[in-house]
């Protein structure tokens, strides 16, 4: 049986600054998670993958990440994709500063 | 201290110049990231979890009061205001931006520091004794020549594409603070009976996935053969080095699987080869290398003003009492700064914090500074006159932590919280266990404690050689934490044994006080340190302490096992 195909964002690494980044719904590169387009459907996060990947000037290390649909957009199942949207837990420096 | 000569300083500089032209091509789209990576950690930058890390190189961990100055204006304005200092002696900056970064590295070039050779297969920075120099143990100051490795390793023709990472440590003190055992080689300076220096070459240790001890492949290296016989085991681990597997390619795998007297045996084969490429000019660098790490002028003073603090001054006794070591010349100590406040990061200075240090040691520590294997900031050299003002100077900086060695003094690496590598957090379960140890207020009741946490198998905490090691893993999509007991790193260097199964985030805490109460309860008296009561009563009553429930369970799965 095929495994069911669990819901993901685009996510990547901002080429200049380095920032967590996840794809859009209008294409664009957010920093906000809840701003993120989740993708239900693997053949289209498949393409959304490709699309992003050739953005090279844009951003580095693109991949899919698994979310869940939360009510402020997706929510992270994986601990590493938590702490990537928030930014280290001993600084409020990173993202949290404007969170 | 070792000064560029005209060759380092354009050495430096035309690499700087290249990497420079590089970020601009990556930037304006004609270089792939796939062509840029080799290229960025060639210059030390990596892509982390939140943003870019910069690794600087501080070669065997020494540094002057402008380097340290220079750490903290580039800390400021190009990064958040702080470093992070690492167990490799070096210094990482967790948020440039790509397009400062050429900016940065001319920075350091001022001060005659770079980034080279910190990531890549390669040969890394040197590491030593941070003690080196200033040590009342010590046999001969272990960095000069690990400043002539230095030189060797750097853009070495033959070592730029080994099969894998290449580390060296070096020291000079029978005690080893260097944790020579756990390096690809490990160098310990020895004199033989003629009273001639020499050095005791280990080999094939290392952390990490298959952490192993470094193993004796000569007992007495000579002054002029140990570049080549240096030369002789790289070359000898270039060709045999799995390049296939890169679980496999550390030359601690390698000697493994080979043995040690195999290896012993290609290497001595390859000395006779290269030996007589080596014309005797690395020992006219050496030399001159040498004298540039002259040791200071010492000054004869009375230490009145110390002892009067020491009797009045309880915080000041405290302090002087852990963190201050025997220097070799009368009068002077070795002291610590401790970058391990209760609660704080480990390893982490401010900006402020580097510029106050670099202060101090301009006024009082001959102008020189080392950075630990264990993430403390080293004054090697001060008179014990100018401690109760250099004391008073770390206090308004929140630098006098009287807890070097103690259950607070931890060595965390970064883990998940900036580690692209990483399977779990490190610094907040250091920072949980600091704080929790700090409450209870036994932290010098319970001594020479050391605790070393990593956030994945890669062990850069150095866990496996921890009285008490921590690794942190992904067990199912949730952190758990992985306990180990008896690890050393010192001479007498072992691997600590697991306790048993992984504890969660909160559990791991409360785990790591049963295991320091078990100890408390156990040991024969004060004077038995943690280490001393594990190798004598062994792994069970902390078991016992840790797993109390299932101890059952455990014995009859054990019974059952030892039957099958
Ligand atoms: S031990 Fe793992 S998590 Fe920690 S710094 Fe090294 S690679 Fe990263």
């Amino acid at each position: 049986m095929p495994r069911q195909f669990t819901p993901k964002v685009v996510t990547a690494n901002a080429l200049l600054e380095g920032d967590v980044v996840y794809l859009a719904a209008d294409g664009s590169w957010t920093r906000e998670l809840s701003r993120a387009e989740l993708l239900t459907d693997e053949a289209d996060a498949q393409i959304r993958l490709i699309d992003a990947q050739a953005r090279v000037d844009e951003v580095v290390g693109v991949y899919l990440a698994d979310m869940t649909e939360g009510e402020n957009g997706p929510e992270p199942t994986h601990f590493r994709e938590d702490f990537r949207r928030t930014g280290p837990s001993n600084y409020r420096h990173g993202k949290q500063v404007t969170a | 201290m070792y000064r560029y000569d005209a060759f380092d300083a354009a050495f430096v500089a035309e690499r700087n110049r290249q990497f420079r032209a590089q970020v601009e091509r990556r930037i304006d789209g004609a270089l792939t990231e796939d062509e840029f990576k080799p290229l960025r950690l060639m210059n030390g930058l990596y892509l982390q979890l939140h943003a870019y890390m910069l690794r600087v190189a501080i070669p065997y961990g020494t540094l002057r009061g402008n380097q340290m100055d220079k750490l903290a204006e580039i800390a400021e304005r190009w990064d958040k205001g702080y470093g992070h200092f690492t167990t490799r002696q070096n210094i990482q900056f967790n948020w440039p931006r790509l397009r400062d970064v050429p900016d940065i590295l001319d920075a350091l070039a001022e001060v005659e520091m770079h980034a080279l050779q910190t990531s890549g297969n390669t040969i890394r920075n040197v590491t030593a004794d941070h003690f080196a120099g200033a040590a009342a143990d010590e046999v001969a100051d272990p960095r000069p020549v690990a400043e002539l490795i230095r030189q060797w390793s750097t853009d070495h023709p033959e070592f730029q594409f080994l099969p894998r990472k290449f580390k060296i440590a070096v020291t000079g003190s029978p005690n080893d603070r260097a944790v020579t055992a756990a390096h690809d080689i490990g160098l310990r300076i020895v004199a033989n009976e003629a009273g001639e220096i020499g050095y005791r070459v280990l080999v094939g240790g290392g952390l990490g996935r298959t952490p192993m001890i470094g193993k004796v492949i000569a007992d007495f290296v000579s002054g002029d053969d140990l570049l080549p016989y240096l030369e002789a085991i790289v070359s000898v681990w270039n060709l045999l080095g799995r390049r296939d597997n890169k679980y496999k390619s550390r030359i601690k795998i390698t000697v493994h699987e080979h043995g040690i007297d195999a290896i012993r045996d290609l290497v001595e084969a390859r000395f006779a080869e290269v030996k007589p490429e080596f014309s005797g000019v690395d020992q006219e660098m050496l030399a001159a290398i040498t004298a540039q790490f002259a040791p200071p002028a010492f000054a004869e003073r009375s230490t009145e003003l110390f002892d009067a603090a020491y009797e009045t001054d309880p915080g000041f006794r405290a302090w002087a009492d852990t963190n201050l070591t025997a220097h070799r010349a009368p009068g002077y100590a070795i002291a610590q700064i401790s970058l391990k406040a209760h609660g704080a990061t480990p390893g982490d200075a401010t900006a402020d914090q580097m510029r106050a240090m670099a202060d101090i040691a301009r006024r009082f520590g001959h102008d020189e500074l080392r950075i630990s294997h264990e993430q403390n900031v080293v004054l090697p050299h001060v008179h014990k006159a100018d401690l109760p003002e250099i004391h008073k100077i770390l206090k308004a900086q929140g630098l006098a932590t009287a807890n070097i060695g103690l259950v607070s003094d931890i060595i965390a690496c970064p883990g998940m919280d900036y580690c692209a590598l990483a399977t779990a957090r490190s610094i907040p379960i250091a920072q949980s266990i600091a704080t929790r140890f700090d409450e209870l207020k036994i932290e010098h009741e319970i001594g020479d404690l050391k605790i070393k946490i990593s956030g994945c198998i890669n062990a850069c905490g150095h866990h496996h050689v921890g009285h008490i090691g921590i690794l942190g893993l992904d067990r199912a999509g949730v952190e758990n934490y992985q306990i180990t007991l008896g690890g050393d790193h010192t001479e007498d260097a072992s691997l600590g044994e697991r306790t048993g199964p992984g504890f969660s985030a909160d559990e791991v805490v409360p785990a790591i006080e049963t295991v320091v109460q078990t100890y408390l309860e156990t040991r024969r008296d004060a004077e038995e340190t943690f280490l001393e009561t594990y190798r004598r009563v062994g792994m069970a009553p902390f078991k016992a302490a840790l797993y109390p429930s299932k101890d059952k369970d455990t014995s009859r799965n054990e019974a059952r096992a030892n039957a099958a």
